[in-house]
């Protein structure tokens, strides 16, 4: 277990280091630089802008300032953001719980609302129920995410004006209000994006489930159950569901760039001041180390999570348990 | 005689397909006493397994047990039972042990859960004491270290452990009855010795009535007091197991046994009974195993032949009841010799 965990990290290091090249490389190649407002104004001197350029080493061949970004990286070094006119580090720090928050959240309320959705469907296979319920997971399903948060935007702050805008907290009230105050206006800042992304990810959760459940429902384990005398809500919940979920574990790994990239949209649409808002403005203003180690954090948490998943399904399944 | 502990009467078990209505099981009626041990013997397709799933009231849809049929347990007409009383019936009054033991358990829950489950259910007792009961129950299957064993997942366990499981989830409530469908068909031959032996025993210590449902005439011998041989549907013959094999009376019985290997024959090919069964959305008029049968002649064409009493409790569902001289005259073998003479 330990070498197979060992092994995968190892992927997981390499993985991230081609995606930081690549990310490195394309944002370089780009159209104009952090100081294209300073070099395009007319009045800032030649003497200037090669001395700015200088300073933060733009002035290099691309390759030696890939090496140099390395090894500051090496050193636990992201670099200096442009646009924030702070570290990188710090940058992403204050970003991170953000889209960790609105992420998890999401992660789990999907899951949980996509296999209750499918248990409802499979409990009543066939009948209105199911079909209305099927219906609604493909219209989730086929929606793209940023014009469900628009719409989502639109119904429930302009014309039902119940939620906040935007924003994680309320930019001037929030610093006034007590502990209890603060976590009512954290959440209230946390319902429309969390729900946007929820609704998304649920969809697939549900379709999957249900997939599953009517996979497992032949199987001669069940008709076991049925003989036992349990009804056919305790089998679907017990006997059933718990091999249904193994299938649906992989799942997890596998809608973690989905979130995420879902979550830098949601983000933008939402003001919500997580990694995709910082990652998604640092590319409009060049914010060269910005962008790289945001998408380090981002590729990080990928491959972290499907690690994740996998650990999850051998501990879930005893048949792999053991090995 | 007190009256049986199950009694079926006229069950018609009816599938309906797009093929056509598949009358599985058309009009059966046995009874089973208490601690008596029935067999129902048949190859496949003739209603044995759709019978047993009847009386526990398992049949899926497009299946359906149709009106008119009874099955009285313990003083209840199963037929007709509200849900809730069926499942109190099911893994409590009356169990069953099927033919797969590989996918018969969920993989993912130990044995000891599954098998305590039924007295979680039953019993109304709670985890800990379902559990103690659980390895006391696998411990009187001949299980090993039955603590644990309990513990233990289905994949961890061999064929015939995993069959000691079921029959320790079949017995931990001590039914008033055990169905068993084909309980050693997936097992070694050694291992299926010792899971009959097991069955037997516990049947004498606890009293318990067995319906033990194969397709193996030496399963037959060595367990049960009683015979049904049933053939497309309905039962064709009925008697004490001595009488059986000592006077079969129907040619599909006769067959049967003639198909048996022997120890001590020298056979390179097995017999075989010509034909096979005819499809159950379509059951022959008159009698349904004469295009089958070498004694055929016009009475079983134009007749359905009805369950003759041909003495001693033995009953038969064939004609030579009313014309015994034929059965000296076949015109054709019996059986024969698989792949030598079957066209």
């Amino acid at each position: 277990m330990i070498r197979f965990i060992a092994r995968r990290l190892g992927q997981a290091a390499v993985i991230v280091a081609i995606v930081a090249a690549i990310t490195f490389a394309l944002i370089h190649l780009a159209p104009g630089d952090p100081f294209s407002a300073v070099l395009d104004n007319p009045n800032v001197s030649e003497k200037v802008r090669e001395t700015l350029r200088a300073q933060y080493g733009l002035d290099r061949p691309l390759p030696e300032q890939f090496v140099r970004y390395i090894g500051a990286l090496a050193r636990g070094e992201m670099g200096w953001s442009f646009s924030h006119d702070l570290p990188v580090r710090e940058v992403l720090a204050t970003a991170l719980p953000n889209t960790l928050l609105l992420m998890g959240v999401a992660l789990v309320a999907s899951f949980a609302l996509g296999i209750i959705v499918a248990l409802v469907q499979v409990a009543r296979r066939g009948s209105i129920i199911d079909n209305v319920l099927g219906a609604i997971s493909l219209f989730f399903f086929s929606m793209p995410d940023f014009w469900l948060a628009i719409l989502a935007l639109l119904a429930l702050t302009y014309w039902l004006p119940i939620f906040p805008v935007g924003g994680a907290v309320d930019p001037v009230m929030h610093e006034y209000l007590g502990l209890g105050g603060r976590i009512v206006d954290r959440l209230k800042h946390l319902v429309l994006p969390a729900l946007t992304l929820t609704l998304l990810a649920s969809a697939s959760v549900a379709r999957y489930q249900r997939a599953a459940l009517l996979d497992v429902l032949p199987a001669d384990y069940i008709r076991t159950a049925r003989l036992k005398g349990l009804t056919e809500k305790e089998i679907l919940r017990r006997h059933a569901l718990r091999n249904a979920l193994l299938p649906i574990i992989t799942l997890i790994g596998l809608s973690f760039p989905a979130l995420l990239t879902g979550a830098f949209f949601i983000e933008r649409i939402f003001a919500w001041p997580g990694m995709g808002y910082a990652v998604v403005n640092a590319i409009g203003t060049r914010d060269y180390p910005l962008v790289v180690g945001g998408v380090i954090i981002g590729s990080i948490m990928v491959t972290l999570g499907s690690l994740l998943a996998d650990l999850l399904y051998a501990w879930a399944d005893p048949r792999l348990r053991s090995h | 005689m007190a009256s049986p502990l199950l009694s079926i009467r006229d069950l018609r078990t009816y599938f309906y397909t797009e093929s056509g209505v598949a009358k599985a099981v058309d009009g059966v009626s046995f009874d089973i006493g208490a601690g008596e041990t029935v067999g129902i013997v048949g190859e496949s397709g003739c209603g044995k397994s759709v019978t047993a799933l009847s009386i526990l009231r398992l049949i899926q849809p497009p299946g359906r047990i149709e009106a008119g049929s009874r099955i009285d347990f313990e003083g209840k007409d199963l037929v007709t039972l509200p849900d809730e009383e069926m499942r109190n019936i099911r893994g409590n009054r009356i169990s069953m042990i099927f033919q797969e033991p590989m996918s018969a358990l969920n993989p993912v829950f130990t044995v000891g859960d599954q098998v305590a489950e039924v007295a979680r259910i039953h019993a109304g007792i709670g985890r800990k004491k379902s559990w103690e009961l659980a390895v006391e129950t696998l411990a009187l299957t001949g299980i090993p270290a039955p603590e644990e064993r309990a513990k233990q997942y289905p994949h961890q366990l061999s064929g015939g452990m995993r069959q000691r499981v079921l029959i320790a989830m079949a017995l931990i409530m001590k039914p008033a009855l055990i169905i068993a469908d084909e309980p050693t068909t997936a097992l070694d031959v050694t291992i299926q010795a010792q899971i009959l032996d097991l069955l037997v025993h516990l049947q004498k210590e606890f009293g318990t009535s067995i319906l033990m449902i194969t397709h193996d005439l030496g399963v037959i011998a060595e367990t049960t007091s009683r015979v049904i041989v049933m053939y497309a549907g309905e039962i064709v013959e009925e008697a004490s197991v001595t009488e059986l094999f000592a006077r079969p009376h129907h040619p599909y019985t006769e067959g049967l046994m003639h198909s048996m290997p022997h120890i001590g024959h020298d056979q390179e090919r097995l017999n075989v009974i010509p034909g096979t069964v005819p499809s159950p959305t379509n059951w022959p008029h008159g009698c349904r195993f004469r295009e089958r049968c070498p004694y055929s002649w016009d009475l079983p064409e134009r007749e359905h032949p009805p369950l003759y009493d041909v003495g001693a409790g033995h009953t038969s569902r064939c004609h030579l009841a009313r014309e015994p001289q034929r059965r000296n005259h076949p015109h054709e073998p019996l059986v024969v010799q698989e792949g030598v003479g079957a066209a």
